[in-house]
């Protein structure tokens, strides 16, 4: 199963990023394989729709679940439709490495 | 005076398919015309025929009146009917609606997250795989729930 953390940066080391839609990069990681694949977010400075077009791009990455701090209001039905589930983690502290232990921890 | 514009019906989940079509008889014939069930009508067969919930129950569900739940409903059958009778297919398309789903706290890590698969209660946090810790979440924002 693949998982889509937002990132600040483009380590492992970097915190989550606290926004969706706007956030610095998208790290998609595999559970089973344990492969990271980080993705540059090209709607970080969008001024609508970052969103949306977000989802459309971890959607195509065939993510099935998403971890970040916060989610904007037009994100919720699509991802519903989709079939994504979304996890609000609102730890500024934690790195994207801490994120994956604790999904390996299962 | 503009008409009052149409209250979004809640729907859980997509359906599985997009349509029925039709096999043997007039349909090799050629295409009878299709029938456009919308969204909405398919959820409320699916929760008053398949979940066996009543008008209330349903209505409450997709957050409409109840009323308006019946209306759904009679449109639902007629389109179905007239599919079923003149051999026309069924493309599942359409309606005002959207797509919602319940909210879960995991008190383990302190993660809020949904399910998207409705009417399944999750077993364990996805984050920290604890399962003891989940509690069902009520959001501050529903201003779009109004118990019937």
């Amino acid at each position: 199963m693949r998982v889509a953390i937002t990132s600040t940066g483009q380590s492992l080391e970097s915190r989550l990023d606290q926004r969706f839609g706007r956030c610095a990069f998208f790290v998609i990681y595999d559970t089973e394989t344990g492969g990271v694949e980080i993705l540059p977010n090209p709607n970080k400075d969008a001024e609508e729709g970052a969103g949306p077009a977000s989802v459309q791009l971890v959607a195509s990455k065939e993510v099935q679940k998403i971890v970040s701090g916060e989610f904007g209001v037009k994100i919720k039905s699509l991802l519903d439709s989709l079939k994504i589930q979304m996890i609000v983690y609102k730890e500024k502290e934690k790195t994207v490495k801490s994120v994956i232990d604790m999904l390996n921890n299962q | 005076m503009s008409p009052r514009p149409t209250r979004l019906r809640r729907v859980s989940n997509p359906p599985v398919i997009s349509g029925l079509r039709p096999y043997g008889g007039k349909a090799k014939e050629g295409q009878q015309g299709s029938v456009f069930l919308h969204l909405e009508e398919y959820e409320v067969i699916r929760l008053c025929d398949y979940e066996n919930l009543n008008h209330h129950e349903a209505a409450r569900v997709m957050d409409v009146s109840r009323p308006t739940l019946t209306r759904i409903y009679a449109k639902a059958r007629a389109k179905i009917a007239d599919a079923l009778v003149t051999g026309k297919q069924v493309i599942i398309e359409g309606g005002k609606v959207y797509f919602d789903s319940d909210w879960y706290k995991c008190n383990g890590c302190n993660c809020l997250f949904n399910q998207p698969d409705k009417g399944v209660t999750p077993e364990k946090c996805p984050l920290c795989g604890r399962s003891e810790t989940i509690t069902r979440y009520e959001s501050s924002n529903n201003q779009y729930r109004a118990e019937p």
